[in-house]
């Protein structure tokens, strides 16, 4: 093998291959919405799918909702204390439970073990040519793999917000009721006296944004694994960062939009 | 619709003035080539030298920097993405490390391809389909074993019949015998010579492995520095006073 004369770079080697990278991401992206549409469908690979990022983190949404929902009301009393106005927690605590809580802990959760999985997934199957044996028997992957994958999570991150609140909301209520002896009835009725529609649709919102984030970059970074298990690690990893920075960057902005149609 | 004849010489795959390189690195300066139908020719080279990345090029899995890469007539660059898909159909390509998908089950592995290109069958043909191939590599009794169940060789077989299942007429083998001790290595070879009987195929080998070369080429070529510097029968080839050879096939006994 001969060497040829040292590449030239358009600006740097870091930023030409900063600006390659958001380049070819948005390639990536752009080709779900070109696939997702295309027969053939592979409606079982997407159950399987949903199947695998609901259920399996049932457990740890079921169980972070519910101490979020806890420690919110049991942080926020002695602020509303101090003004007398403790009949309002039911009410602070299901605006901050729907509009905000419910849909950021639920795609941060799902981030970390979903987006992770992916990327740790696919990124193995890259570099054990596993991805490349799809392609050569006539298979598209990016359709089996990744449309499959983003549909799923984009899907099931809406549902599994919907319990996060639910159980959030039951946290809430344990904590009031042990404190203030309030019923049930009393509870959800003062909860949902300040909730609109706008509330629980943003949130629905947010949270199909927030699935399709964490699937596409799981799926990306998987795709795009090089150098044997050392890269399979970096994908998890980066697959974790990049969909949380992301799920943040779209919360600031949803959350604009939200206020201006308010 | 592609149609898969052979070529106005009787060629199945046609190779010229091949060119590929991955940044500075040129792996492939020139190389060309001629496969004949139902014949195995053998590509022999050391590690690196780009024996893998010239069957990934016939398979379309990468694009040539310049040269003509032609299968069954068809410049394989110059195909669309739908026409490209039909002629991988007819190609069947057994990775250096299987490939096996470790998620599915043996029938699973071998099933996939046949769910997504033979759609017309019902599962019972399937699942005859899927027992006549695995009882052509001898290993019928792992239809429902995990890929991680399966030792290094069975794993080798078992990515062969996944690739036979959809009846390709070339084979692409890269590396089959790595990492295998003799008597699999063996066994391999056999079942390559077998499979080009029993399914009539034309097929590549990469190896540096000069026992595999030698049991199962009918041709061989030896790829140095990105070229070819010598083709013909294993004996003519090793016959040459290249030192390039000469070492190659010493260092082998040496070992």
């Amino acid at each position: 093998m001969s060497a040829k004369s040292p590449r030239k770079f358009l600006i740097s080697k870091k930023v030409d291959a900063f600006f390659s990278d958001i380049t070819s991401a948005s390639i990536f992206t752009l080709r779900f919405f070109k696939e997702v549409f295309r027969p053939p469908y592979e409606f079982r690979e997407v159950i399987k799918q949903c199947y695998q990022v609901g259920y399996r983190s049932l457990f740890l949404i079921a169980l972070t909702g519910f101490i979020t929902g806890i420690v919110f009301t049991k942080q926020s009393r002695p602020s509303l204390s101090e003004f007398g106005a403790q009949s309002w927690l039911p009410s602070l605590v299901a605006i901050a439970i729907i509009r905000a809580l419910a849909p950021l802990v639920t795609a941060l959760i799902c981030s970390g073990k979903v987006g992770s999985n992916m990327g740790a997934e696919l990124g193995s199957m890259k570099v054990t040519e596993q991805i490349d044996a799809m392609e050569v028997s006539s298979i598209n992957p990016y359709k089996f793999l990744v449309v499959t994958r983003v549909l799923a999570t984009t899907i099931m991150i809406p549902v599994l917000m919907c319990f996060t609140g639910f159980v959030a909301m039951m946290g809430a209520y344990l904590n009031v009721h042990a404190n203030e002896q309030t019923s049930m009835t009393t509870f959800f009725i003062a909860a949902f006296d300040k909730i609109s529609f706008l509330d629980v649709f943003s949130s629905l919102v947010k949270s199909i944004v927030y699935g399709f984030t964490i699937g596409m970059v799981g799926c990306y970074k998987g795709f795009n694994a090089r150098n044997g298990t050392e890269g399979v690690g970096r994908a998890a990893n980066s697959a974790v960062v990049l969909s949380m920075f992301l799920i943040f960057m779209e919360e600031i902005l949803l959350v604009q939009v939200t206020n201006y149609l308010r | 619709m592609l149609e898969f004849n052979k070529g106005k010489d009787g060629e199945v795959i046609r190779i010229r003035d091949l060119y590929k390189s991955f940044g500075d690195l040129k792996v492939l300066d020139g190389v060309s080539l001629d496969v004949y139908d139902r014949e195995n020719f053998v590509v022999l080279g050391r590690s690196g030298t780009g024996k893998s990345v010239l069957i990934k090029l016939i398979s379309g899995l990468l694009t040539p920097d310049s040269g003509s890469v032609k299968v069954f007539g068809h410049e394989v660059s110059a195909l669309n993405k739908y026409e490209l898909m039909e002629l991988r159909l007819q190609i069947g390509f057994s990775f250096q490390n299987s490939a096996l998908y470790d998620s599915m089950s043996v029938r699973e592995n071998l099933e996939f391809p046949l769910e997504h290109n033979a759609r017309h069958l019902t599962r019972k043909q399937m699942k005859q389909s899927v027992e006549a191939v695995l009882d052509a590599v001898g290993l019928l009794q792992t239809i429902n074993q995990m890929p991680s169940e399966l030792s290094g060789g069975q794993r080798k077989r078992i990515g062969i019949a996944r690739t036979l299942i959809i009846r390709p007429k070339i084979m692409l083998y890269d590396e089959p015998t790595s990492g295998l001790d003799p008597i699999t290595s063996m066994e391999i070879n056999n079942l390559i010579n077998e499979v080009r009987e029993r399914f009539n195929t034309t097929s590549i080998i990469i190896t540096h492995d000069l026992t595999c070369a030698k049991t199962t080429g009918d041709k061989v070529a030896m790829l140095s520095n990105g070229k070819f510097i010598k083709q013909g029968t294993f004996e003519e080839v090793f016959k040459d006073n290249d030192e390039r050879i000469k070492q190659f096939y010493e260092y082998k006994f040496i070992d």
